[in-house]
């Protein structure tokens, strides 16, 4: 086995050791002396990281002293701990690279859980760094204790406490190891004040001994064969790609399978941009609030082939008569995902970059043994759907403006190039419907554990993982009051944000399902922020208040002067107050618990199906 | 239909590793019927065995959650026919001189043992499968059973073969630090 090569003294440790000869000194056996804190930090530098979001406090205090001194490593301070987190997921959902947040002990580390939990939902790399009282003290209940590991061990994919510092460096580097390696997550590393404050010898493993870590095998050239076969025969394919395909990064290899095979594809809320929105064959979002064509293109399909999705529930509705008629083929690099929620007639276990580099080439040649399908009728079928059930709106009586045509907009101005970041409610369904999406990693947004308030943190972390990319933040107005503090950290440490408020002075999506299913008896979802209301908070005072730009658009008219305005502010952060009306709704849409086959294309529209069951 | 699963778990001896096995059961809502830890050959591994009832498709998806764990190493389903499993029992029993002898006709019934005598008193110790320790418990509630302590099951596969080397063998957890 190759030996990595020797840790190399950095930057940081020059400065360091000028700062403090006394405390780092070369050790005999090649490590150097150095006490934890200051290993914490080389570890943290050595393992890749160059951005960290956190928050000082107590116990991680011994860790931020070395900190000051790096050069490798750049500290937003943010103003509350889960802002912290959400930004290091925005920095991994961007970049592709983990995103690391840091806290103190106690209700710091409790303030992350948020995120952290958020992160394992949607397979995001992050690892959390939180500091921990004195190992001594642990169990006392003494001042800023909790237990940290105990409270986040069924929201991470892995923690751990470290209590010797001779620890730390294997730490932090089997933490980054197992973020990024295998199905993504979180990883939380608590460090006892204790360890950060004893003298160590600093020596960064060579190698990573986890005997038990599956990082995923290799695709089983049975299974990808038959689902060629399969792909190749199949009368009505549909592709159903999930978020795995992004976190993989295999878009190029999804296009190669799409153009081969000429299935329709779906993409969910976690894949919008994993295939470009002007591929003709991508029917779009599916799912509660997906297209016509894309929830019909499934439950009617023959062959669903299921590319780093779960089969969540707001895309299955009722299971039981989710894609009824559809032998199911299902890729996933975590074997527990496959057959979880719907039995798969062929289980395919890998990265998908893996399986689309296998499966493309075993379909190619199953088209010279069969031909290549005739789908003519299928398409034929879906071009229906698509024509008669094209995502559209209608604006509402008020004489408000339609939230969909400011996002619609919104996408149309700022380009695919930009990244935009939902919150979590009507405003990111219509940013997943209205904007098109045409690369990977242009879409963030808060899926499986659905956090409102993630969008303004989010949008701060994107936009420190790739400052070159405009980085919209589509928020709603409760979402917006639950997080914007950190728009202060934006405007102090110069990340040029853009917060585009659809204010429709309500918890929108709860309204409309008080609207649909509580006999419009709105209880608690008045918020107040909008037109002719008490307007408190007054988020364009407020924005200025936080050193940013506030931006006020009342009608659809001003929509696209005022976001040409926002876009030509670029040293600040920016805060667009759009207020629109509280009664748009999100359709298309299928009930809670009800089958995809129950889609309303509108209030009390559905469509009708004739489905050969 | 459930049915009882005898599942044995090899994990690192780590800290918190039984505690992430037994949260996994109750997060995913699976019910443990007993469970027991206890080291092995290998003073690094350690092996929890747990009875589970559950259905065949949820059994599968909690071992595929357990393989996840990064300290589990191997899980292996041990069936009732090719393995060995036992628990053990302790009952305490009042009794005076008359009902002993009664007690004790039982105890060498059930080939269990006496480790504990007092004059009004008496403790039964018994190993055996889960069966038999139910039939020993009905055979003795005539009397006056004080407490009942009972260990969860622990099991061995039949034949020469060993779990745990094949789980050493495996030795796929070697990873290049690639920083």
């Amino acid at each position: 086995m190759a030996q990595a090569p020797a840790p190399k003294p950095s930057a940081m440790s020059a400065t360091a050791t000028q700062a403090r000869p006394a405390t780092t000194t070369q050790a005999r056996g090649g490590g150097e002396e150095m006490n934890g804190a200051q290993s914490l930090i080389r570890s943290l530098e050595r393992a890749g990281a160059t951005d960290i979001f956190g928050l000082p406090g107590g116990a991680i205090l011994p860790a931020y002293d070395p900190l000051m001194d790096s050069t490798i490593l750049r500290h937003i301070l943010v103003r509350h701990e889960q802002g912290a987190g959400h930004a290091a997921q925005g920095y991994a959902h961007a970049t592709g690279r983990p995103g690391v947040c840091i806290a103190t002990s106690g209700p710091g580390a409790t303030n992350l859980v948020t995120p952290i939990a958020d992160a394992n939902m949607d397979s995001i790399p992050m690892v959390a760094i939180t500091g921990q009282v004195a190992a001594a003290n642990i169990g006392t209940d003494a001042f800023q204790e909790a237990d940290i590991v105990g409270i986040t061990q069924p929201i991470t994919k892995h923690n751990m406490l470290v209590t010797d510092p001779a620890d730390i460096p294997r730490a932090i580097a089997e933490a980054f190891y197992i973020a990024t390696n295998g199905r993504p997550g979180p990883v939380l590393v608590d460090v006892t004040k204790s360890a950060m404050q004893t003298q160590t010898v600093f020596n960064w493993p060579d190698k990573i001994e986890l005997p038990g870590f599956n990082s995923g095998a290799k695709p089983h050239s049975k299974t990808v064969q038959e689902a060629a076969r399969l792909l190749a025969t199949a009368r009505k394919p549909v592709l159903y790609v999930g978020g795995g395909v992004i976190r993989s990064g295999a878009s190029e290899g999804l296009l190669k399978l799409a153009n081969l095979s000429g299935a329709a594809v779906v993409t969910t809320l976690m894949a919008r941009g994993a295939l470009p929105d002007s591929h003709p064959q991508n029917l779009g979002m599916p799912g509660m609030h997906g297209t016509v064509p894309a929830v019909a293109a499934l439950q009617n399909a023959d062959l669903v082939v299921s590319l780093g999705a779960r089969f969540d529930d707001r895309v299955t509705g009722n299971l039981d008569s989710f894609a009824p008629l559809a032998t199911i083929v299902h890729a996933d690099i975590d074997p527990a995902e496959i057959g979880k929620n719907r039995h798969a007639d062929v289980p395919i276990v890998g990265d998908l970059k893996d399986v689309f580099a296998d499966l493309v080439p075993a379909l190619a040649e199953e088209h010279i043994k069969h031909g290549k399908p005739d789908l003519e009728g299928w398409w034929k079928q879906l071009d229906e759907w698509r024509t008669t059930y094209s995502l559209g709106y209608t604006p509402t009586d008020d004489g408000l403006g339609s939230p969909q045509h400011v996002i619609q907009r919104l996408g149309e101005i700022s380009g695919p190039e930009s990244i935009f970041v939902a919150g979590v409610g009507q405003h990111q369904m219509w940013a997943s419907q209205f904007i098109k999406y045409e690369r990977p990693n242009s879409w963030i947004n808060s899926g499986g554990l659905g956090t409102m308030g993630f969008s303004v943190p989010a949008a701060m972390g994107a936009k420190v993982g790739a400052p070159d990319r405009t980085v919209w933040s589509i928020d709603g107005d409760g979402c917006f009051q639950m997080t914007n503090q950190e728009l202060v950290t934006c405007a102090l440490n110069e990340i040029p944000i853009k917060v585009a408020i659809i204010n429709n002075s309500s918890l929108g999506m709860v309204r409309q399902w008080q609207t649909l299913f509580y006999n419009q008896r709105y209880s608690n979802t008045d918020l107040n922020t909008g037109h002719g209301t008490a307007r408190v908070p007054d988020f364009v005072k407020l924005a200025d208040a936080m050193g940013c730009v506030g931006l006020r658009c009342e009608s659809d008219a001003d929509v696209d002067a005022t976001i040409k305005r926002a876009m030509e502010i670029d040293d600040q952060p920016v805060v667009v107050d759009f207020t629109v009306s509280r009664d748009a709704m999100v359709w298309p849409m299928v009930a809670s618990g009800t089958s995809n086959d129950e889609i309303q294309y509108a209030k009390g529209i559905a469509p009708k199906w004739d489905r050969e069951d | 239909m459930t049915d009882k699963h005898t599942l044995s778990v090899l994990v690192e001896n780590k800290p918190g590793v039984l505690a992430r096995v037994s949260g996994l059961f109750s997060r995913r809502a699976f019910n443990i019927h007993s469970l027991a830890v206890g080291p092995t050959e290998h003073p690094e591994i350690s092996r929890i065995t747990v009875v589970v009832d559950v259905d065949e498709h949820p059994l599968e998806q909690v071992t595929k959650q357990l393989n996840k764990l990064i300290h589990v190493l191997k899980i292996v389903e041990l069936e009732r026919d090719r393995s060995v499993q036992r628990e053990l029992l302790l009952v305490k029993l009042r009794a005076d001189a008359r009902q002993r002898t009664e007690i004790l006709q039982v105890v060498e019934l059930f080939r269990a043992k006496v480790v504990d005598v007092a004059t009004d008193s008496l403790v039964v110790e018994a190993v055996g499968t889960p069966e038999k320790l139910e039939a020993l418990l009905a055979a003795l509630a005539p009397h006056d059973i004080r407490e009942i302590v009972q260990s969860g099951t622990v099991a061995i596969g039949r034949g020469a073969r060993s779990i745990t080397e094949r789980a050493l063998d495996r030795n796929h957890g070697l990873i290049q630090n690639a920083s």
